[in-house]
């Protein structure tokens, strides 16, 4: 059995998790939390929001994220390869920076147009 | 002077809303005033997700938050001049400003709506002892060197208060490479949501250290590192629990004060506990004419309230100046704070003013699981709502019955919170 | 060779600097630190006393007396704060009553003008804020306020715009007699000088003990302070003054000239001559002493806690003289309070004594004063129209808790002494001196400083040397483990 906190909604249920039995998920407020709790067991996955170097926009920085979460275990791997990505003013929010980021079928976004 | 019809002072995520909502709601000449060189306000920092569920109903980044907004007044007529400071407002509704291109000048506005936010509490307000070395931010002043100008504040970093921007900040800065080695906070409890708690510490191995404080920064001319020590329940260190802690940055996430000086030199009246100005169900502050929004009326946890109380100031400035003549001495309910509330937003209800519903804010004394919320009046209890879970992190929100108001005796209603009598 | 190298630039220094650049002789001030006035010259009550304290016949009690009187002339011509606000000692009972009479009698010997005991009735009719226990005050009317940073800036300034060579960043190491001329090593410079004066501060032993016999040690004393926001400015109208003791002059309550109220300071031995940190214990002494002066003081609108140091020594007097066994050496020593209010005396006295000494001061005919640019604020309408079509960034406000425009900043950096970091630049034009103490616009005034002076971004200092503010980019050390 593991202890968990809910990270879908503001709320923060204490969920528990019973792993010998399925990942039957107690404690979840809504169904979305039962699903949370057998996915950080199983594939904890998060959205990574950061920046990348922009030239000829107002800032230095533009910032990006991935459409979808990706798995925890690579967001230091993410980060690195962001470290070697410069974009070119004018870009738009939405604009697709990098494509199914470290195969994991997210693509990191501009979220802002700059 | 140039007349407009509603001048908002302010582009962020308030301002952005109140514009559009007056737009909506007939406003012809709305003029939008923002100091920095871009709309947005702080949602340009705040490049983490989280913001929008309610509104959007899907998950934002606030400068995605603050594109749609943008992009929302793009599609008004309203005239958004940027690199703007105003000076001062007048209790006639002159506002007098400077910028770089027109120099000084003042503009007559039939309505207002001030929208500057807040700010953060520094060292000097909470007065930590110790030296005053370089490497001691506010978290948001950080969060503007890493996000905005890609600078890198520290490479070794102890965070003082789990505010939510201290908690995304932890994280931000060890994506980027540096590390956190602890975030205390003085309270038994965090201020943050539990989500962020999850994502910014758990994840990344970053210990949270309730009941703690800095009780010394030391370091000659860079922060060379700080004591932690643990307080007892009256919040004053415990002698002999003292740690030490290696560090070359120190960033404080200790609270937002509104921003009210405009507001305060207008003569408008404010609330000594939330720091913004009292104001009606429809945002009016004590000046007829002059409404207030988001941040600067009360700091708020999430940006979509803000969004929605911001819409009700702007239509309430697009309807005031509309009419020719302004109703004026309607009853007034006021709406009192009892036991374990911190302060209620609005301070005062006009039945005569709303449909059905008033939405009143506030915030809880301490952390209640299995509670209830009691409005009450004259020694009669109105209305209560059962709440799970309440804490002083979170603002909460009630909805208080046109009827209910109507009959308060002695014009009053008390909003107090306490456990509740069974489970 | 110069003729006279100043060693030290605080209020001090600065002021004997100004004095000296009058006179058609070379003059050289070397400073330890990036810029002027980092010492106990920005971390005091910035209280321009009126001189009742000193005992008569000191040396204290005349340039007190002096500096007082000619400190609000000096301040018009530099365009430095000062505002003559009025300064009360407060008696509790009737041993205080006592002290005050003998305070009276101090000052009336030492030439202190309108000096008045008041009744308590006379004193909260005045006051109304004080605590309604007290039984009387001493009220001197020439007490004032002064911005004591921007006196030593606009002294320094104006000596180097005068000729005099001004050394930043340079820690004297050794003084050597070299028979009729001085060889100083400070920093990376060698400098050739044939007479030194030594205003060093705290360190004032240390560089008397390179050229002369130790003859005095200085035993620092640290005073912690509060900084009051504005709206806590207005609760007294005069500097509020608790009986002397032996431990000084007590914790004080007073406007500034920037708006606040200055609380403090506690009167605590130091840890050595840099010891500026700030304890629990200390400002819980100030809250304690402050409240009962005046009970309405909201310690919760702190803004800024500081402490500084006072070169404080074993005798109650200044060290001001020709040095006995060193030649051509003078001592401006244990400047202690009131320095700063006798500093417009001290400088005219160094002067003296050099002359005594040999120095031949002809004044200058082409001695030109550098006033302070006034900022975009306290400019008249005319003016500001004038500013903003000279440069329209000075439509742009950077500072917004002091209303301190991209102008202003630009202007501190055209001066004699362009500050080299943030805080350099906040002593100029109280950029960051406000509420939210730089948390917005310190980003922005550090762009700009980078921007104007080529110095990196990631090099810029919030203050003295060491003290950078940022660590390197971002987007380069990410991803690490």
């Amino acid at each position: 059995m593991t202890h968990l906190i809910c990270i879908i909604c503001p709320k923060g249920c204490h969920l528990n998790v019973d792993e010998q039995n399925g990942y039957a998920v107690t404690g979840n407020g809504c169904p979305r939390g039962a699903e949370y709790g057998k996915k950080e067991l199983t594939n904890p996955t998060r959205v990574l929001t950061s920046t990348v170097k922009i030239k000829g926009g107002l800032h230095r920085r533009c910032p990006v994220k991935t459409d979808r979460a990706i798995p925890k275990g690579l967001m230091f791997d993410a980060m690195k390869l962001l470290n070697g990505v410069e974009l070119s003013a004018p870009v738009r929010r939405g604009d697709v920076v990098l494509a199914d980021l470290l195969g994991t079928g997210a693509n990191l976004v501009v979220t802002k147009s700059m | 002077m140039k007349q407009y019809d509603v001048v908002v002072i302010g582009a962020g995520p308030a301002g952005l809303a109140a514009a559009c909502e007056a737009y909506q709601n007939g406003a012809g000449k709305i003029l939008v005033v923002e100091r920095d060189k871009e709309p947005g306000g702080i949602l340009n920092q705040c490049i983490h997700n989280g913001f929008g569920l309610h509104y959007f109903k899907e998950e934002l980044t606030g400068p995605e938050y603050a594109g749609r907004f943008i992009e929302m007044l793009n599609n008004t007529n309203a005239e958004l001049m940027l690199d703007t400071m105003v000076l001062a407002v007048t209790e006639d509704r002159k506002i007098s400003m400077i910028n770089p291109r027109d120099g000084y000048f003042t503009v007559q506005a039939g309505a207002v709506v001030l929208a500057m936010g807040c700010r953060e509490r520094t060292r000097g307000a909470i007065g930590i002892p110790g030296t005053r070395p370089a490497g001691v931010f506010t978290a948001g002043a950080a969060q503007r060197y890493v996000n905005i100008e890609g600078y890198m504040v520290g490479k070794k970093v102890v965070i003082l208060g789990s505010g939510d921007i201290g908690l995304i900040m932890a994280r931000r800065m060890t994506l980027e490479g540096a590390k956190v080695a602890a975030c205390v906070e003085l309270m038994p409890y965090s201020n943050g949501l539990n989500r962020n708690i999850v994502q910014c510490l758990n994840d990344y191995g970053i210990p949270l250290y309730l009941s703690h404080t800095i009780t010394e920064i030391r370091g000659k001319r860079r922060v060379e590192g700080v004591v932690v020590s643990r307080v007892d329940g009256g919040g004053k260190p415990v002698p002999g629990t003292e740690r030490f802690f290696d560090c070359d940055t120190v960033l404080l996430s200790v609270g937002l004060i509104p921003e009210n000086e405009l507001s305060r030199s207008a003569g408008i009246a404010l609330d000594p506990r939330t720091k913004g100005p009292v104001v009606y169900e429809n945002m009016e502050t004590s000046i007829p004419g002059i409404f207030a929004s988001g941040n600067v009326v009360h700091v708020h946890d999430l940006v979509d309230f803000v969004t929605a109380e911001s819409q009700r100031a702007g239509a309430a400035a697009a309807d005031f100046c509309r009419r020719k003549e302004q109703p004026g001495g309607e009853p007034a309910v006021a709406i009192e704070s009892g036991e374990n509330v911190g302060c209620t937003v609005p301070q005062h209800i006009r039945p005569d003013r709303i449909d059905q519903y008033a939405e009143v804010f506030f915030r809880v004394g301490r952390v209640f699981s299995n509670s209830e919320i009691e409005v009450a009046s004259g020694g009669r209890v109105l209305s209560v709502f059962k709440r799970e879970h309440m804490a002083p992190g979170e603002m909460e929100r009630i909805v208080i019955p046109k009827k209910f108001l109507e009959n308060a005796s002695g014009g009053a209603v008390t909003v107090s919170a306490k456990e509740a009598k069974e489970n | 060779m110069f003729d006279v190298t100043v060693i030290g630039c605080g209020v001090t220094g600065a002021g004997i600097a100004y004095e000296l650049s009058r006179c058609e002789i070379s003059v050289a001030v070397v400073e330890k630190q990036n810029d002027i006035a980092c010492g106990t010259t920005k971390a005091n009550s910035a209280i321009v006393h009126a001189g009742y304290d000193p005992l008569p016949g000191t040396k204290m009690a005349r340039l007190n007396v002096e500096g007082s009187k000619r400190m609000e002339a000096l301040c018009r011509r530099l365009s430095v704060a000062y505002q003559r606000v009025g300064s009360m000692v407060l008696a509790f009972d009737g041993a205080d009553l006592k002290t005050l009479r003998e305070l009276l009698r101090r000052g009336n010997a030492n030439g202190v003008e309108g000096l008045c005991i008041l009744t308590k009735e006379q004193a909260l009719n005045m006051e109304p804020g004080l605590n309604p226990e007290i039984a009387g005050a001493l009220y001197a009317p020439t007490g004032a306020i002064v911005n004591p940073w921007g006196l030593a800036i606009a002294m320094a300034q104006t000596a180097v715009k005068n000729g005099a060579a001004l050394y930043l960043n340079s820690p004297v190491r050794s003084i050597s007699d070299r028979g009729g001329f001085y060889r100083i090593e400070a920093g990376e410079n060698a400098l050739e000088t044939r007479y030194v004066v030594n205003a060093a501060g705290t360190f004032a032993d240390k560089i008397n003990d390179m050229a002369a016999q130790p003859f005095f040690r200085i035993l620092p004393v640290r005073g912690e302070y509060y900084l009051l926001d504005k709206c806590q400015g207005g609760i007294v109208r005069h500097t509020i003054f608790q009986p002397p003791s032996k431990s000084g002059k007590g914790v004080l309550i007073s406007p500034t000239v920037h708006g606040n109220l200055i609380v403090g300071p506690t009167a605590d031995p130091a840890d050595g001559p840099e010891d500026t940190g700030v304890t629990a214990q200390g400002l819980q002494k100030v809250v304690k002493a402050a409240l009962r002066s005046d009970t309405h003081v909201n310690f919760r609108e702190s803004i800024r806690n500081f402490a500084g140091v006072r070169a404080a020594t074993a005798t109650d007097d200044f060290i001001i003289e020709a040095s006995k066994d060193a030649p051509r050496f003078v001592n401006a020593a244990a400047i202690k309070s009131p320095g700063l209010s006798a500093a417009p005396a001290i400088g005219p006295e160094v002067r003296r004594i050099l002359e005594s000494i040999g120095l031949v001061c002809r004044a200058k005919g082409n001695f030109t004063e550098y006033r302070q640019p006034p900022l975009f604020k306290n400019m008249t309408k005319a003016e500001q129209a004038a500013a903003l079509s000279r440069d329209p960034r000075y439509g742009r406000v950077i500072c917004r808790c002091e209303t301190i425009t991209e102008g202003d900043i630009l202007q501190t950096l055209r001066g004699p002494v362009p500050p080299v970091s943030i805080d350099g630049v906040k002593r100029r034009c109280n950029a960051g001196m406000g509420r939210c103490q730089g948390g917005f616009c310190g980003p922005r005034v550090h762009e700009i400083l980078s921007r104007e002076t080529g110095i990196p971004m990631e090099n810029v200092e919030q203050d003295l040397t060491g003290s950078r503010l940022l660590t390197g980019e971002t987007k380069t050390g990410g991803g690490a483990e």
